[in-house]
């Protein structure tokens, strides 16, 4: 007969043919966090961990001075302005500078916004370090009103030779959908 | 387990065949199926193909003429998804239903029940994916690459139905792909060793296992598709903290063995009809098989070259750039193979060998315009431009297509036991041969010159080119419905054909007589 006593049976490489099945099924979910950890470490895409960095204890090099440009745009549909007060700053590796963004809501109801940075080259993330950044928040912004969203960086001393210019890149995505009535309305003006 | 199956078949094989409709619908035999899947393909080429007429009519001008540009981008998503799901693949799946039993002289599938789920599912999930075209919004219009945000935050309502499509499709070629792997694996005739086995087995026996192993990872991503755009997930969305270059690089780690699950197949068939009508042994079997297994896993590290523009670090740049050139090495051990199984062989050229021999030098000739694109620093000017058009359609309609067709000449008269009337074959040949370079040639000269691929209009200084190209694809389209009226011919009647019809040919499918009858090797053959 087809069947002979010496060859597996079928059920049993089906079995693991599944397997392999359920394997790469869950692969694929597996690349998610593999990708965020991996560009984490490598700085690849331009993405970066968005946590506080430590205060800067760095020594200044003064023989180095990098442009570190700024770049704001709202997403598609979100009515707010977003701008930086300067479009950019020339900082010495291991100097803290603080920069001003400035937001406004022009609407008629209270929003939360969230903005997500990004930095070109992929490479210099690893060396950016935020010591306070709105990003780290939610920004909530009453009816009409204005505020000004303070970020204080340094540069790592050890940032690479070839790089000259650091371009962080903020996209301000609205959040207002996410929250409860309740706290949308909690919202105060700021007493600015 | 696998011996009360056996008993299902033998049981089976005594009774007659049911007849009319339920004799397809519950049908477990290989040869039923594996009809049931080459018609079901050619179907869906000829759908697919209208689409192509659509896209092809309205850039016949510059300026829209035809249609909205939101159905222009229906028909261009969905004729990728049929050619691809729906066309290449189940042809492929037929051939190897009807032959790899037939090669391996086992009387049937290992899994003949399975084999009827598999292709039973296929026309609802084609099926769901033509209607969702009817739906208020419109059918996908995001590419058949359903890049995100396109597919996620800006595609219409039908999104959902296009994902439970692809899920069953990939059901579907999972389930063959396991049956085609417990076949070879446990059904081979005595003295069949792996290294006896005809190349139409071994390159479907790696392309099974691209499949098992990718499949699931498309289903992950339509998945994700899924819960991003209706269950508030953000896998693909920024503003959660996802990122949609993320998407690209999970869609093309499906993608890139995509491209050769759709092509190894076609090497197999080549690998039989060359030596066939050169009346000569195939040059280098052994390098051949493992070029293929070494193109399958070369395949897994070139995924992110479909994305160098996406800012990647120049170190990936150079990595993929590198791993996506090495894939010409085996590929051209295999190009060499034919050519030096052909070498001072005698060569006949009936339809068959005609086909196999254009698809040799055409998708070599897409095999180049690939290297091209892999060089990292030119990929920036012809990425998704029309140069990138030409080349998939070189190695996918004169690749898998005329690979398909070539096998379809090879054993249509084992499947009918009917000769085909040859002077059409040889029309459609020449038709298909003229055409498809009429059709595909000139958008290298397009995309050189920078047309931008999926755009319903383009700038006057491109139309002569169109022009040209359009007038290609209906003579190309019109051309394949030779193909059919052959078939249907070569079906209803004709010259007996002999057990074995081409004299140079080698097998076991040569040895049961013209048509194959319903069931075969009950007794397995002793191969030496």
């Amino acid at each position: 007969m087809s069947t002979q006593p010496s060859k597996p049976d079928n059920l049993k490489i089906i079995r693991r043919l599944l397997l392999t099945v359920v394997c790469m099924f869950a692969f694929g979910f597996a690349l998610v966090p593999l990708y965020e950890v991996f560009c984490d470490l490598t700085g690849f895409n331009g993405r970066f961990t968005d946590g506080q960095a430590a205060a800067n204890t760095k020594a200044v090099d003064t023989s180095r001075t990098i442009n570190v440009q700024f770049v704001t745009r709202v997403n598609k549909g979100m009515p707010w302005g977003f701008e930086p007060e300067v479009r950019s700053v020339r900082v010495h590796p291991g100097e803290t500078k603080v920069v001003n963004f400035l937001a406004r809501n022009p609407t008629g109801g209270n929003m939360v916004a969230q903005a997500i940075p990004s930095v070109a080259p992929g490479e210099a993330s690893l060396y950016l370090n935020k010591v306070e950044c709105f990003c780290f928040n939610q920004q909530p912004l009453a009816a009409g009103t204005e505020t000004a969203m303070p970020m204080q960086f340094y540069l790592d001393p050890e940032i690479p030779e070839h790089i000259h210019t650091v371009t962080l890149s903020y996209t301000m995505y609205d959040m207002t959908q996410n929250m409860t009535p309740d706290a949308l309305a909690a919202i105060q003006p700021t007493a600015e | 387990m696998s011996t009360v199956v056996g008993e299902m078949d033998h049981h089976d094989h005594h009774h007659h065949a049911p007849s009319g409709i339920t004799r397809w619908l519950f049908t477990t035999n290989h040869k039923d199926i594996g009809s049931l899947y080459l018609w079901f393909s050619f179907i869906m080429f000829l759908v697919g193909g209208a689409m192509a007429m659509v896209i092809r009519a309205e850039l016949f001008q510059p300026g829209l003429q035809l249609v909205e540009p939101h159905f222009f981008n229906q028909m261009t998503t969905v004729h990728g998804l049929i050619m691809v799901f729906g066309a290449v693949m189940p042809a492929f799946t037929g051939l190897a239903n009807w032959m790899i039993p037939m090669m391996i002289g086992a009387p049937d599938m290992a899994l003949p029940r399975m084999n009827n789920w598999s292709f039973w599912i296929l026309p609802f999930a084609f099926a769901i994916l033509l209607a969702s075209l009817f739906m208020e919004g419109g059918g996908p219009a995001f590419g058949w690459t359903f890049y995100a945000p396109l597919s996620t935050t800006y595609s219409s309502d039908s999104t959902a139905l296009f994902v439970f499509s692809v899920h069953i499709m990939g059901i579907s070629s999972i389930m063959g792909a396991i049956n085609v792997i417990v076949t070879i694996m446990n059904m081979r005739a005595p003295g069949m060793t792996y290294m006896k086995m005809p190349l139409f087995v071994w390159t479907w026996f790696i392309t099974a296992f691209l499949l098992i192993a990718v499949m699931p990872v498309l289903a992950g991503a339509v998945t994700m598709v899924l819960t991003d755009k209706y269950f508030g997930t953000s896998f693909f969305d920024a503003a959660g903290g996802g990122d949609p270059v993320m998407f690209q690089h999970i869609f093309w780690f499906f993608g890139h063995p995509e491209v050769y699950i759709m092509i190894l197949p076609s090497f197999g068939i080549v690998s039989a009809i060359i030596p066939a009508f050169s009346r000569k042994q195939l040059f280098g079997y052994a390098s051949m098989v493992y070029a293929t297994a070494a193109i399958a896993g070369l395949s897994f590290l070139v995924w992110a070259h479909h994305m160098f523009t996406t800012g990647m670090p120049v170190f990936a740049e150079l990595f993929f750039m590198y791993c996506t050139m090495l894939i010409s090495v085996p590929t051209g051990v295999k190009v060499f193979n034919w050519v030096a199984t052909m070498w001072r062989g005698s060569i006949t050229f009936e339809p068959p060998m005609m086909f196999a021999l254009a698809f040799v030098i055409l998708f070599t000739i897409g095999g180049f315009s690939g290297l091209m694109l892999a060089i990292t620093p030119v990929d920036f000017q012809y990425h998704d431009t029309y140069f990138v058009v030409a080349h998939f359609h070189y190695v996918l309609v004169s690749g898998a297509i005329f690979s398909i067709m070539a096998a379809a000449y090879y054993w249509l008269p084992k499947w009918t036991g009917h000769m085909y009337d040859m002077g059409l074959a040889k029309l459609h040949f020449w038709a298909s041969l003229i055409s498809v370079n009429v059709l595909f040639f000139p958008m290298h000269f397009a995309g050189l010159a920078g047309m931008p691929r999926r755009i319903p209009d383009y700038s006057i200084q491109f139309a002569d080119i169109n022009q040209i190209v359009s007038i290609g694809g209906f003579a190309f389209g019109l051309s394949q419905l030779i193909f059919l009226w052959l078939v249907i011919k070569c079906v209803r009647g004709g010259e007996k054909a002999p057990a074995k019809p081409w004299e140079g040919a080698e097998g076991l499918e040569w040895t049961v007589p013209s048509p194959a009858p319903y069931h075969t090797f009950d007794t397995p053959p002793e191969v030496k």
